[in-house]
């Protein structure tokens, strides 16, 4: 029998944390993440989960002792944010590059100067292209869900990749909501034991982590790495498979909203997406043809499905939680364009900057784009291809 | 009742109005209906104005901004109707709930509630005085919120009262504002 329970999405992330019990976490408090791991680290305290709880100095140890708890043959997770995952940014490429499966809740913050907790995606996008599998959620129901899947994902054979689990900061991290708990137990049974394959604590079969590697195999070494990687894919559709028969909820790499017959659409991370969602509804009654595509695995990147998903429409908008600044665009702009870049039958796409240090997304913001869609399609032509939307002038 | 309903919180911090929002939410959730409470972040302070809001919904709850238009105001201090708009957005059907000792038409008049607009009024800073000996009016004006709203039975938040309360409290603290939630319940009236 699920729990239904009302929490916010950091306490549901805890649960989920409790219930698949890592052998070993090392974390460092940091908002918008300090909730998830102040209620970790009571259900340690009071003997509900049988974690090794390291409390380090900084991000940087938090990371490294997850790599040496990980590398020692454990099951091992730890959440940060913002300032804190950019701490960390040396090691996230050590724990990608020696194949740790280590499972990371991030809670989606700005980063300083000028100094902000409030939540957008620069903090994520900034270590996107480090080696681990990002997954991002919209809501807390689905934060609880994608950390659950990450272990399983993370811990494959075929793969054993350090997994990324995205969700908005205060929006979704300290917002009630109502959440379905699975049983203790069904979690446990879903994610299963786990046995590192080259545990350096096997000290029948010593072996080295790390070592150092020159020009004549360093090369072959990043190949290899860019050729799990592009195993992830499969992995995280036959997770969600698995996952859907215990839970009855769907995951894909990505989720699409009344996209099929879609002349205009949106694309769109996280709570966003929810608003969004409403507004598109309001279209539809209206009779325009209005969707969405949400990315979940955005790394590896889905770049064919992306296309062949998106490749039908008229005019398309991305909107960034992040930018790149002056003339580039926001990085999911950049991997939208990518995903077309090869049909010679392609929408117009246009780029909306939002929501940048926890600025209001509305919906009269999801109506101004879609209204500038309509508009594109009219004319065929386009203003602007990057603005930012919810700014004052 | 309505497909949603959306409730706006303004009261300074200290008064319980955050908490107020979270134990509707655990108590709507009954009936399989979907809830949301959520505070609007900033530098927290006691006294500092401040909101908080609630959806309550049959259907998925999928929007994840402030509420715009709410169908219930709550108002836990009435001193912030001399600096804020509370009927900002406010629904033409709206119900305010005032915490104030003044008479409800006088409410009524001061925030300039249109025809179709209910007003109520309950004094649940004396209750709390009375039932905890603290200023912390939270629990009475929920009360008088569930009973004009009906979104729940008073019996089923008396019960939910005990049990968000019960890990973190004392008998006499849980059994104060239980009494406080009761007599805002009873004692709340339509101006």
């Amino acid at each position: 029998m699920p729990k239904i329970v009302a929490a916010t999405g950091n306490e549901g992330v805890a649960n989920a944390l409790r219930q698949v019990t890592p052998d070993v976490c090392a974390a460092y408090p940091i908002t918008p993440q300090t909730e998830l791991m102040q209620r970790f680290s009571s259900f340690v305290s009071n003997g509900q989960v049988q974690t090794e709880l390291v409390l380090v100095e900084s991000e940087h140890s938090a990371m490294s002792a997850c790599v040496g708890a990980s590398a020692a043959g454990g099951r091992v997770a730890t959440a940060t944010s913002s300032q804190g995952l950019a701490l960390m940014w040396e090691i996230l490429y050590i724990a990608s590059g020696l194949r740790l499966p280590i499972v990371m809740p991030v809670v989606n913050r700005s980063l300083s100067a000028p100094l902000n907790i409030h939540c957008d995606h620069s903090d994520a996008m900034g270590a996107r292209d480090s080696g681990w599998i990002q997954i991002w959620s919209e809501n807390a129901q689905e934060a609880y869900d994608n950390t659950i899947q990450a272990f399983r994902i993370a811990e494959h054979l075929d793969i054993r990749l350090p997994v990324m689990i995205c969700y908005d900061g205060f929006i979704i991290g300290h917002s009630i909501s109502r959440i379905e708990y699975l049983e203790d137990g069904e979690v446990q049974n879903f994610v299963g034991e786990f046995r590192q394959v080259n545990p350096l604590l096997d000290i029948e079969h010593p072996l080295s982590y790390g070592p150092l590697i020159l020009p004549d195999y360093y090369m072959e070494y990043r190949k290899a790495q860019d050729e799990v990687a592009s195993k992830v894919s499969k992995i995280v559709l036959d997770v969600a498979d698995e996952f859907k028969k215990l839970s009855g909820r769907k995951y894909g790499l990505f989720e699409t909203y009344r996209l099929d017959d879609a002349d205009i659409g949106i694309v769109i991370l996280n709570s966003a997406a929810g608003t969004t969602k409403d507004v598109i509804d309001e279209f539809r009654d209206r009779g325009i043809k209005a969707g969405l595509l949400k990315p979940r695995l955005y790394r590896p990147f889905p770049y064919v499905e992306m296309g062949e998903a998106l490749k039908y429409l008229k005019a398309i908008c991305v909107l960034d939680r992040s930018d790149a600044f002056g003339g580039s665009f926001g990085q999911m702009f950049l991997d939208i364009s990518t995903s077309l870049y090869p049909y010679d039958k392609k929408p117009l796409l246009i780029n909306k900057i939002y929501g940048l240090g926890g600025r209001d997304y509305l919906p009269e913001h999801a109506e101004h784009v879609l209204n500038e869609l309509i508009e594109i399609t009219r004319s065929g032509k386009v203003k602007a291809y990057k603005e930012y939307i919810g700014v004052r002038e | 009742m309505a497909e949603i309903v959306e409730i706006r919180w303004h009261g300074r911090g200290g008064q319980g109005a955050v908490t107020a929002a979270k134990v509707l939410a655990d108590a709507c959730l009954s009936g399989g209906r979907y809830v949301q409470a959520f505070p609007e972040y900033g530098p927290e302070r006691a006294g500092a104005p401040l909101r908080a809001y609630n959806r309550i919904s049959s259907k998925e709850i999928r929007m994840h901004c402030p509420v715009l238009r709410p169908k219930v105001v709550s108002v836990v201090d009435s001193t912030l109707l001399d600096s804020i708009d509370v009927s900002e957005g406010a629904t033409g059907d709206a119900i305010f709930v005032v915490n104030t000792s003044s008479d409800a038409k006088e409410i009524r008049e001061k925030i300039k509630a249109g025809p179709g607009q209910k007003v109520y009024t309950v004094d649940a800073t004396r209750i709390a005085l009375d039932c905890i000996k603290r200023a912390v009016p939270n629990l009475p004006i929920l009360g008088a919120l569930v009973r004009v709203t009906d979104l729940v039975s008073l019996e089923h938040l008396l019960e939910d009262i005990k049990k968000s309360f019960g890990k973190k409290f004392s008998q006499e603290i849980i059994d104060g504002n239980l009494e406080a939630a009761k007599r805002g319940y009873e004692e709340v009236k339509e101006g």
